[in-house]
């Protein structure tokens, strides 16, 4: 649902980017999206198409998307887990005393021109 | 065709906002403004607590509220109706969240300087506003009673960013399978420090405790 509000924000770095760089068409957008960042893939995709193709800069910009396997760490058992599997309960000591390593990244790794 | 050429950013989107929210929160430090986000869902109250908080706020402090909706002016004519307070109405053109930015733009429209507390009533929407930091020196949310106990399971984000969170309409606990005990833990499993405060906004039940609890925030922050 803050899908376009990201899209926006993904606009703005990368023209900032391209302009610092002397950059007239960026041809994709290289993202990593966490599996817990709450950013649903295929929305952004769809808001990035609607909203990249009114910016020359991006008109066909693709908007490639790696997903980043969200990783809890248990500070009881001192072990990983998958979050997404398990949530906050560790499935090795059943404790709740964990926190996520990654999985809530929503950055541009990288932009080609 | 020419070959593509790779330039590396990693940079979280968020960062600029992040930035622009860290900028405020300093300005508003050295005008001694104390600014809180109040976020709930669609319908938990936030208006009615608003009211009531403020009617009893409005002799120690000088207050302005800005009121985030994707449309109308429903709320900030309400609030003026019923407080007197400086009540602006924010647009967001659709989008379900307030940004730092957007947040600089409705206090350009207060009068900072002959102002204490604002109240920004965000979004009524329990995902986004949890992502966007807004430049807040304290996030608040409601959850009524209504939409259930089990509400810090579903949307971890909201929960674990508050400061405070009010559990609202306590008058109607006895028709509902919620317990007051249960969400504590659920809210505590995410976020250790929160502050819980059960009120009724539409008695009054309550919202004494949430008002000194605002109080105390923002005479620290003046000092």
């Amino acid at each position: 649902m803050h899908e376009l509000g990201i899209v926006f924000y993904i606009i703005r770095d990368v023209k900032q980017v391209a302009e610092a760089n002397h950059v007239e068409h960026v041809a994709s957008v290289v993202m990593d999206i966490g599996e817990v960042s709450t950013v649903v893939p295929h929305l952004l995709g769809d808001c990035w198409r609607w909203a990249a193709d009114k910016e020359p800069l991006l008109q066909g910009c693709e908007l490639e998307m790696n997903t980043i396997p969200a990783v809890t760490w248990c500070d009881q058992c001192k072990s990983e887990y998958p979050t997404v599997a398990h949530g906050r309960t560790c499935p090795h000591c059943g404790s709740g005393n964990t926190w996520l390593l990654r999985g809530n990244e929503v950055e541009i790794r990288e932009i080609k021109v | 065709m020419d070959a593509l050429r790779v330039i590396e950013i990693k940079k979280s989107v968020f960062a600029d906002n992040d930035c622009d929210a860290d900028a405020l929160r300093k300005e508003l430090k050295e005008k001694g403004v104390f600014l809180l986000n109040l976020m709930s869902a669609p319908g938990s109250g936030k208006t009615t607590t608003l009211i009531q908080t403020i009617n009893r706020l409005k002799d120690s402090l000088r207050i302005g509220v800005m009121e985030a909706d994707i449309d109308s002016d429903v709320d900030a004519r309400k609030m003026r109706e019923a407080t007197g307070v400086e009540s602006i109405q924010l647009h967001t053109g659709g989008m379900c969240h307030l940004d730092a930015e957007m947040t600089r733009q409705g206090l350009d429209a207060l009068d900072l300087n002959a102002t204490d507390l604002v109240i920004l009533e965000n979004v009524g929407n329990l995902v986004c506003p949890a992502e966007f930091d807004t430049g807040a020196v304290r996030n608040a949310m409601i959850l009524s009673v209504p939409e259930g106990d089990d509400k810090p399971l579903k949307y971890p984000l909201m929960f674990s960013v508050c400061d405070v969170v009010l559990i609202n309409k306590t008058d109607v606990m006895p028709y509902f399978d919620f317990s007051l005990e249960r969400c504590k833990k659920y809210i505590h499993e995410r976020n250790p420090k929160a502050q819980v405060i059960p009120i009724c906004a539409k008695t009054g039940e309550g919202v004494d405790v949430f008002v000194r609890w605002l109080k105390d925030q923002v005479n620290n922050w003046k000092q």
